[in-house]
């Protein structure tokens, strides 16, 4: 099946690009109104901690954190600051923003990376069988096991795998990155990492693992019913070749789209694995954020999943095109 | 060790005090001779070298706790800063980075001698400078607590390089049990001086004088320290490494116990449901010492506001209501000691029993009701009330679901809320919106520092969290917390303490239930990780593997 180069037309990034903008900047003056509307604020969160402190103590702590501010001066210096791509400063952590969020978010990526390039694999070999096999014991035991995963707490299926694989059988370590009493380098520490990312990425692949089987089954079920299918098969093109080189291009559109949301929700999606495992992700960080009331940390964080989020449908309808090249971009 | 310390230690049988005068000045005289590292608790042998990981949870937010005193930064910090002073379980003060002190007769100063040949991480030596520093301008203006605690230290004085001499407006006996290095590090004065304290680097990567240095910091993940081979205690650190690990989970800190990767965790690292079975394993130690300096007690505050609260009788039928004996075994899993008033038994040298008592009687707690007015309807109720606790693990929503059953037996309905903690402390602190708020109430060390904000009616103070919220005033409880403040004298000191108690069970503002017992967690083979009050908020120079 040969086509000619899809067509991207410049027009149609820079319309996209201005939209992404605007989006992102709308999101975040919205984030800012409705985390006001949680009670209590940061300096309330670290007094709370310490168990104790006098009320010069919190004036101090809302001044240096700029909370006694009118709140449209604070909306006013948080807007400036995007606009410079200034993150700000965490009192909360002593630490830039912008390193605090950098730092975690190689875990993440690897974390989603790995998780999602197996669920997207294992759910198209999987939804595809199925739909092959479709009602007969194949389908039916694959379906029934997606169901299963798709069911069940992903922290709970985390836990479980934890306490089989780790603390009965010792094959994989409990949590954690890397083993940091090895202070291992090199290839020593990759490996290292990659088997602390077992487990992990596993729980998290099988949620969306689910998903993906069923998108595939339902995709493949549509289209193998299709003239064109019925052709290929007159040609005597074996049903394998079939299922995977004709009937899935068509059919893996709406599992493009769901990726594309898994892997733009990703940042934040993660926090229950995240949490099982002690992966030092940006999920944890935001959700602690939440918790301490650093706003400014989590307004950031929330900044950042926008454009990640508008990011990736841009490269989603990307790939329609390249898939499916008779979609059109306007 | 007691020989040692003549007439200061003496175990304290009510009529004794932990530091008093004389015995200061004792002490001062053999610590010189000592200079170990923690004189009351004889380490073990041990084997040499390794590395340790221990659990703090939740992660510390910053490493230095002069700035932010929360639990886990006191724990990290202590490890790398020290403070003047360490104290043993009956907390009688021994030796740190002073070697002697001595308060004058009429308590208005205090003279610390400073240990010689100390230096910083950084290789500066230790001097008065950095302590006086500390005390005045990293302390007493930016520690949560030390403020009031060193509210009446008015100058220090350093007339040569190793003294440091307080001077105080008042008397201020409650110092003397907040300089251990958890609660008031001190920090070293060349790196602080003349920067934005706040946002100085340091405070996360301290220069300290303790057993351990700092190396790194991955947040969300793990914090490494290394042995002070620089050490001013000879022996000490025993350890090469110590590695502290973020797990988050409490059933993950469970797995990576069991699975070995994890050697050390303090403050309730498992859940209180899986204590026995750690308890019962020769693969663990549980130890449930090593919280005496902070004794944080569950309580619950009453709004006086509320005009129902506001009668005696009904404050006391809510105790008379509760069955106090069987929730530290539903609630606590008996990892608890039953309070009798606003100070635990873990402070012996103030504890009293001789209390008003409130014995569980839901018969009396009825007539109480009836008798102030608040009969009970057709369908058994009197009226509703509303609970709320800050949503800090189980043990409170069990504890909340045990008051509701309980008071329901009387004919009070309990409305529970539980809200994350700003919530609760803007609804409980900032507006006053709550009937019942159960939350820790920590005494620390001393009722003054800890206690008195909850009972003193000039604590009120809208918008400042945990201080006396209830609105409870009392002129004599007042004059009684004032009085005992600036006591020197420590059996006169106890006598006022002990009518605070009374008084604070006649009262009842607050409903004093449990100090619960966060135990520490070890592996087989670790040796020394709890040899004080201090716990795991010990420098832990001596904490090594069998």
């Amino acid at each position: 099946m040969t086509a000619s180069p899809p067509r991207i037309p410049l027009s149609f990034v820079g319309k996209r690009l201005l939209y992404g903008m605007m989006t992102v900047f709308a999101i975040a003056v919205i984030n800012f109104f409705l985390l006001q509307l949680a009670p209590g604020d940061a300096a309330e969160a670290l007094a709370g901690e310490a168990g104790t402190a006098s009320p010069e103590y919190i004036a101090e702590l809302r001044a240096q954190f700029g909370l006694d501010q009118p709140l449209m001066l604070q909306l006013w210096a948080f807007v400036s600051r995007l606009f410079t791509l200034d993150l700000g400063y965490s009192f909360r952590y002593g630490a830039d923003v912008a390193d605090l969020i950098f730092a975690r978010l190689p875990a993440t990526l690897l974390l989603m990376t790995t998780s999602v390039v197996f669920a997207v694999i294992g759910g198209i070999v999987l939804g595809v069988t199925a739909a092959r096999f479709a009602n007969r014991l194949p389908d039916r035991l694959i379906s029934f096991t997606g169901l299963l995963f798709y069911a069940t707490p992903p922290f709970w299926i985390g836990l479980m795998m934890i306490l089989v694989f780790s603390v009965w059988f010792g094959w994989v370590p409990t949590s954690g990155m890397e083993n940091v009493l090895a202070f291992n380098t090199g290839w020593a520490r990759a490996v290292d990492i990659g088997h602390h990312l077992i487990l992990p990425a596993l729980t998290q692949a099988f949620f969306y693992l689910a998903i993906y089987i069923r998108l595939v089954r339902a995709g493949m079920l549509d289209v193998l019913s299709l003239e064109f299918i019925r052709v290929a098969r007159a040609k005597g093109i074996s049903e394998a070749r079939i299922g995977y080189r004709h009937a899935l291009r068509s059919a893996v559109m709406p599992l493009v789209t769901v990726v594309g949301t898994n892997v733009g929700g990703f940042l934040g999606g993660a926090v229950l694995t995240e949490t099982v495992f002690s992966w030092p992700g940006v999920g944890r960080l935001m959700f602690d954020a939440m918790f301490q009331r650093d706003l400014n940390l989590l307004l950031s964080i929330l900044i950042l999943s926008s454009v990640f989020v508008v990011v990736t449908n841009f490269v989603v309808d990307i790939l329609y095109v390249l898939i499916n090249p008779t979609v059109e971009l306007k | 060790m007691t020989q040692i310390f003549g007439t200061q230690v003496g175990r304290t049988d009510g009529a004794g005090f932990a530091i008093d005068r004389r015995g200061l000045l004792a002490a001062g005289g053999a610590a010189g001779l000592l200079g170990g590292l923690m004189p009351f608790a004889a380490a073990k042998a041990a084997r040499a070298g390794g590395t340790l990981a221990m659990t703090i949870n939740p992660e510390p937010n910053a490493m230095v706790s002069a700035f932010n005193t929360a639990s886990p930064v006191a724990v990290i910090s202590a490890k790398m800063t020290e403070g003047l002073l360490h104290y043993d379980f009956d907390l009688n003060a021994h030796p740190a980075l002073a070697t002697g002190w001595e308060m004058a007769e009429d308590g208005l100063s205090i003279r610390f001698d400073l240990r010689p040949g100390v230096k910083w991480h950084d290789g500066v030596d230790f001097t008065s400078a950095d302590v006086a520093y500390s005390i005045l301008q990293i302390l007493r203006k930016h520690h949560p607590r030390g403020k009031s605690v060193f509210a009446k230290v008015t100058d220090v004085e350093t007339p040569d390089a190793l003294t440091a001499i307080l001077r105080l407006s008042e008397p201020a006996p409650a110092l003397m049990y907040a300089l251990s290095g958890w609660e008031s590090p001190i920090v070293p004065k060349h790196i602080y001086d003349g920067t934005d304290v706040l946002t100085n680097p340091a405070n996360n990567a301290p220069v300290g004088t303790g057993p351990f240095k700092f190396v790194a910091w991955e947040r969300g993940s793990h914090i490494i320290l290394e042995a002070n081979r620089d050490y001013w205690g000879s022996a000490a650190p025993v350890l090469d490494r110590l590695v502290v690990r973020i797990i988050t989970d409490p059933s993950a800190r469970v797995a990576a116990f069991e699975a070995g990767e994890l050697h050390l965790g303090g403050d309730g690292p498992i859940p209180v449901s899986e204590v026995k079975r750690f308890t019962e394993s020769p693969k663990f130690q549980v130890e449930t010492r090593g919280t005496e300096l902070n004794n944080s007690l569950d309580v619950v505050e009453l709004n006086l506001r509320n005009e129902i609260l506001a009668k005696p009788e009904v404050r006391q039928a809510l105790m008379h209501a509760l069955n106090r004996d069987l929730m530290m075994q539903v609630v606590y899993y008996g990892l608890a000691e039953q309070l009798t008033g606003p100070i635990p038994q873990s402070l012996p040298h103030l504890y009293t029993a001789d209390v008003p008592a409130y014995p569980y009687d839901p018969d009396r707690a009825r007539a109480l009701l009836d008798a102030a007015g608040h009969a009970a309807g057709s369908d058994g109720m009197r009226f509703g009330l509303r609970l709320i606790a800050p949503a800090i693990g189980d043990t409170y929503d069990r504890a909340a679901q045990f008051m509701r059953q309980q008071f329901k037996a009387v004919g009070i309905d309990l409305e529970l809320v539980s809200a994350d903690v700003p919530t609760f402390i803007r609804s409980v602190y900032g507006e006053y919106d709550f009937d019942l708020s159960m939350f820790p109430a920590s005494v620390t060390a001393d009722p003054t520092i800890g206690s008195q904000r909850f009972y003193w009616s000039k604590a009120i103070a809208q918008g400042t969290p945990f201080v006396n919220a209830s609105g409870y005033s009392s002129p004599e409880m007042d004059m009684l917390l004032e009085a005992a403040a600036v006591e020197p004298d420590p059996a006169r000191r106890r006598q006022f303490f002990i009518e605070f108690q009374q008084r604070a069970m006649a009262d009842l503002p607050i409903l004093p239930l449990a100090r619960p017992i966060y135990v520490t967690v070890a592996s087989a083979d670790v040796e020394n990780f709890v040899v004080g009050p201090e716990g795991v908020r010990a420098s832990y120079g001596s904490l090594a593997f069998a």
